[in-house]
Formats: C-alpha cells, sequence, structure tokens
C-alpha cells in the first residue's frame, strides 16, 4: 500500500475521524455511523461482506436497548387524555416547587433508587416525557410566569440531562449492576481478584460529588430561569 | 419460559403497526418512505434471531439508505386539541398516573419476584434478562389498565404511538447502530492504537500525571465510543494497570471504581452515547439535538476534575 509504513497502524482510526467530522458538520448520524463501520471494516483489512454480516449481528445483538420504545403506547395514550395537562395542574399546586427544586428532588431520588439497582424507574421515554418535564415546565410557570418556548427547551433539556446524572452516578453504588461485574470480569482476567461490594464503595464519593455539583447547578437555573423569563416580559412590553 | 425474544416479537409487532397506519395515511406525503422505515426495522425485530448475519446486515443498510434517499417525515399533529385535554385531565384527575406509574411499578415487581418463580423445574422467565423482560411485561400491563380505565377506540394507542416514535425518528435506532460501530471498532483493533498513541506520546513521569492522564483519557476514549464500558478493558490494560498500580503501587480497587465513574463524565458529553443524549431530545421536541449536552458539559467537567483528585488522593493510601 501507498500509505507510509510507520503510520500505516493508525489506519483503523479512520473510523473515529469520520464520525468526528460527520457529527461537526451535522451529517445526519445514522448515515455517518454506517459509513464509519464500514470504513473501519475495510481499513483493518476485512473484506465488505464480513464488515456487513459483523455489523448486522452487533446490530441484532443490541435489540434490547431499543426495549423502552415500548412504553410509547400507554404514554401516548395518556398523552391523549391530558397526562402532560394533569402533571402541570399538580406541580402548580405545590407552592414552593420552582423548576431547580423540583429537578433537585428528582435527581435525588433517581441516585438513591440506582444505587438500590433500581434503574429502570426513570428513564427519558417512561418518566421524563410524561412527568419530570411537564411539571419542571409547570413550576416555572406558576413561579415566573409563562416561559417563552425557547426557555422551555431549556427547562425540558435540563430534566432530561438530570435523569442522565442521577442514574450514572446512583447505578456504580450497587454491586450487581453490569459495569460492576464488567470491573471484576476484567480484573479477574487480569490476575486480580475484587470483591464487588469494594468496588461500589469506592463509587460512592463520586456520586456525593455529582449531586453536590448538579445539586447546586440546579438551584443557580433557577435564578437564571427567572430573570430570563422576567427580561422576556420586559421586551414583550 | 419467557425469553428476551418474548419482548422482540412485541416491539416488532409494534413497529409493524406503526409502519402500518403510516402507510394508510393519505395526508403524509412521506407515508411510503415512513411506513418503509419501521417495516424494515420491525422485521429485525421479529425474524432477526433466525436471519443470517449478513441478510441483517444488509437489512440495516436499506433503513440507512431508505432515510438517506427518501427524508424520513415529521410527526403528524395531535389527535386532540389543548382544550379537549385540559376537559379530559380535570375529569380523570390523578387517575391519570396510574397507568403510567404502572410502568416502573411492575417492572420492580417483576424484577424482585420473577427469579422466584418456576413452572416445573424451568424458571418462568429467563434469569439472565430479568430486568428488560419485566419491562417488557409491564407496558403490556399498563396498556391493558390504560385501555380499561379511559375505553379509548381500539387503535388509539398505536396511533399515538406512531404520532410518538415518528417525532424520534431515525434517533430510535442510533443506539444500536452505535453498539453495531463499537463491535466493529474493537474488531479493527481501534482501542489499542489509542492506548499506544497515548503511551507514546504523554510524558508518564509522576503519580499525578498517571492518575489524570488514566481518568482523561477514560472520559475522552468514552466520548469517542459513546460507552465507558468499551474505554475501560482499553485504558485499564493500557495505563492503569501497567502505570497507576504496577509502577506506583496504587490501589487496584479505587482505580477501577473511580476509573469507570470518569469514563461516566465522558457519556455526559458525546452525542455518541445516543440513547441518553440525542434521544431524550428528540423526545422532548428540542430541536437542537445537542441540547441536553450542552446541559451536561460543565457537570461533565467539574466531576471529572474531582474524580482526578478522589483517585489521586486514595488510590495511593488505600
Amino acid at each position: 500500500m501507498a500509505f507510509p509504513r510507520p503510520f500505516a497502524f493508525v489506519l483503523p482510526l479512520i473510523g473515529i475521524l469520520i464520525v468526528v467530522a460527520g457529527f461537526a458538520l451535522r451529517l445526519n448520524p445514522l448515515l455517518v455511523v454506517a459509513v464509519a463501520a464500514i470504513a473501519t471494516g475495510l481499513a483493518a483489512g476485512h473484506a465488505i461482506l464480513d464488515v456487513i454480516a459483523a455489523f448486522g449481528k452487533a446490530f441484532i445483538d443490541s435489540r434490547s436497548v431499543a426495549v423502552v420504545w415500548l412504553a410509547l403506547p400507554v404514554i401516548g395514550l395518556l398523552e391523549r387524555v391530558g397526562l402532560k395537562e394533569r402533571a402541570r395542574t399538580v406541580i402548580s399546586s405545590i407552592h414552593v416547587a420552582t423548576t431547580g427544586r423540583l429537578l433537585l428532588a428528582y435527581l435525588a431520588l433517581r441516585q438513591i433508587t440506582a444505587a438500590l439497582g433500581l434503574t429502570s424507574l426513570g428513564g427519558h421515554a417512561q418518566m421524563v416525557r410524561p412527568l419530570v418535564a411537564p411539571m419542571a415546565e409547570a413550576a416555572a410557570e406558576a413561579k415566573w410566569g409563562e416561559p417563552s418556548e425557547r426557555v422551555r427547551r431549556r427547562i425540558r433539556a435540563n430534566a432530561a440531562a438530570v435523569d442522565n446524572i442521577g442514574v450514572f452516578f446512583g447505578e456504580d453504588i450497587f454491586i450487581a449492576i453490569g459495569s460492576i461485574l464488567l470491573i471484576r470480569s476484567f480484573l479477574d482476567q487480569s490476575g486480580f481478584h475484587v470483591e464487588p461490594a469494594q468496588l461500589a464503595v469506592w463509587a460512592i464519593p463520586t456520586a456525593v460529588c455529582a449531586f453536590v455539583i448538579h445539586g447546586i447547578r440546579l438551584l443557580l437555573l433557577d435564578r437564571s430561569l427567572r430573570a430570563e423569563i422576567a427580561r422576556e416580559r420586559e421586551v414583550a412590553g | 419460559m419467557i425469553t428476551l425474544e418474548f419482548v422482540y416479537v412485541l416491539m416488532g409487532l409494534m413497529f409493524a403497526g406503526i409502519a402500518i397506519v403510516n402507510l394508510r395515511d393519505r395526508s403524509s406525503a412521506k407515508r411510503y418512505v415512513n411506513g418503509a422505515f419501521w417495516a424494515l426495522y420491525a422485521i429485525t425485530f421479529l425474524v432477526g434471531t433466525h436471519l443470517p448475519n449478513l441478510v441483517n446486515g444488509l437489512l440495516v443498510i436499506a433503513m440507512v439508505v431508505v432515510m438517506a434517499i427518501g427524508k424520513l417525515g415529521g410527526a403528524p399533529a395531535e389527535e386532540t386539541t389543548r382544550e379537549e385535554r385540559e376537559v379530559s385531565a380535570a375529569r380523570w384527575g390523578n387517575r391519570l398516573f396510574v397507568p403510567a406509574l404502572a410502568i416502573p411499578a411492575v417492572t420492580l415487581l417483576g424484577t424482585l419476584t420473577f427469579k422466584y418463580l418456576h413452572v416445573g423445574a424451568t424458571p418462568l422467565v429467563d434469569p439472565k434478562q430479568i430486568t428488560i423482560i419485566s419491562l417488557g411485561i409491564a407496558t403490556v400491563v399498563a396498556l391493558v389498565v390504560g385501555m380499561l380505565m379511559l375505553r379509548p377506540p381500539p387503535s388509539a394507542p398505536i396511533v399515538e404511538t406512531r404520532r410518538l416514535m415518528d417525532a424520534v425518528s431515525w434517533a430510535a435506532v442510533l443506539p444500536q447502530m452505535l453498539a453495531a460501530l463499537g463491535t466493529i471498532f474493537a474488531l479493527a483493533g481501534v482501542g489499542p492504537i489509542v492506548a499506544g498513541i497515548i503511551q507514546r506520546w504523554i510524558p508518564l513521569d509522576t503519580a499525578f500525571a498517571v492518575v489524570a492522564t488514566y481518568a482523561i483519557g477514560m472520559a475522552l476514549f468514552t466520548i469517542i465510543m459513546g460507552n465507558a464500558f468499551a474505554a475501560f478493558p482499553v485504558m485499564t490494560a493500557g495505563i492503569g494497570l501497567p502505570l497507576i498500580v504496577q509502577r506506583f503501587g496504587g490501589d487496584v480497587i479505587v482505580m477501577a471504581a473511580v476509573g469507570m465513574v470518569s469514563g461516566f463524565c465522558g457519556t455526559l458529553m458525546t452525542p455518541m452515547a445516543a440513547n441518553f443524549n440525542i434521544v431524550p431530545a428528540a423526545l422532548l421536541d428540542l430541536p437542537d439535538q445537542n441540547a441536553v449536552i450542552k446541559v451536561q458539559i460543565p457537570t461533565g467537567i467539574l466531576l471529572l476534575a474531582a474524580n482526578v483528585l478522589i483517585m489521586y488522593l486514595f488510590v495511593f493510601r488505600a
């Protein structure tokens, strides 16, 4: 091959380059990922049909990540008869509720339940879209007045982020979660025997830091949202 | 025994239903494109287990081609108006939460009890997949409760599912595509190449430099791969074990536990972790697909810095 020999070993990294460029240029991610996968396989010297077959097998093997979509029939059905509207009414009647405090409470709930192994108690399709996001929007509306669509989007993005941060930095405290089992089996193969409980204990300092850091940001979010809504009202006259 | 296959058939039927609703929707200009996309996806669930790998790979490529050439259409308007929903919300009150909360409640119940249920000598539910199967069963239970309570037209659930899925659109498939990309990366040996480059180009003479490189490397490699699980073996075999543990005498438990959560900081900051970051943007009608990532980046960076400190303070004294 004409490629200079000392650098030929980096050829399989072409997939990373394609992904980074594709996301930076805002091309459709599905297309970018498919092209990157095939390019990587070819660059590593595999035949194209083998690459497609390996890609198909991996796609089929990971179907379980899509299982959350099964929640949509019932969520759609409930949205049709006013689930989001009801969630808003409930929050508007709790007078101490603000967007930041509500999300802080959800962060604590999500971290604690995930630490007990109950990672399936949250989720974007099951909890955030039908309940947490409408409640967070309603809290802002009740406290500071009707927010613009731009502010509403910011609140919804924050609701999704809290779900992620809560589960990521809670689940590792549970001894039977996938990441702990992965660490344990990898270290076993490398000749180190460790107990899951020891690993779980050392996930606690980070979990506490995550709660403190993101908790402070959520309380600051309240101040920022209030100011933003007030500014929008002034502009609107 | 109930296995994952049962959940996959349920999903296949749901996606087939979405395809049919699309195909029958004369008001949609994209009825055939969307219909074909969801029909192909349905096939991977209904019979994917029994098809040769190459056929499955071609099905996935066909989905990408349909999407890229046909351009998927967005969601149709809601079936009910906001006023109608306000009235109905007032009528049903907090009972509306019952089917919604039945999903986590039944999932939890299943996770806790299915392992004790047997039919003869075989377990009722595949013990290795209890959580996912419980979630699948919980959605069915919740739907039955919702239908009995609300008594909507029988087509309502699938019509609503089509509305929500067409809003999420191609992003629904992205997590699986990225998982498949990760497998191809592993096949091509991308991990060892990256670890080799780090070892060759970064000076690793002090304990702090090694700890910082390992933790930040976990986050960066997770950003590239979209998954801390893929980054962990590579970074730990390349930097963690030989340098932190063997050369500087660090504790393997602290290193591994804090190393993994350093990877999770990377997960917060990457579009490659699509199911956590891109899918919710689509699901919450956010026009900026990176909106959730932008919220998470400050927390990700601060928490990564905290992890470097935690590891440095404790890994050499445990």
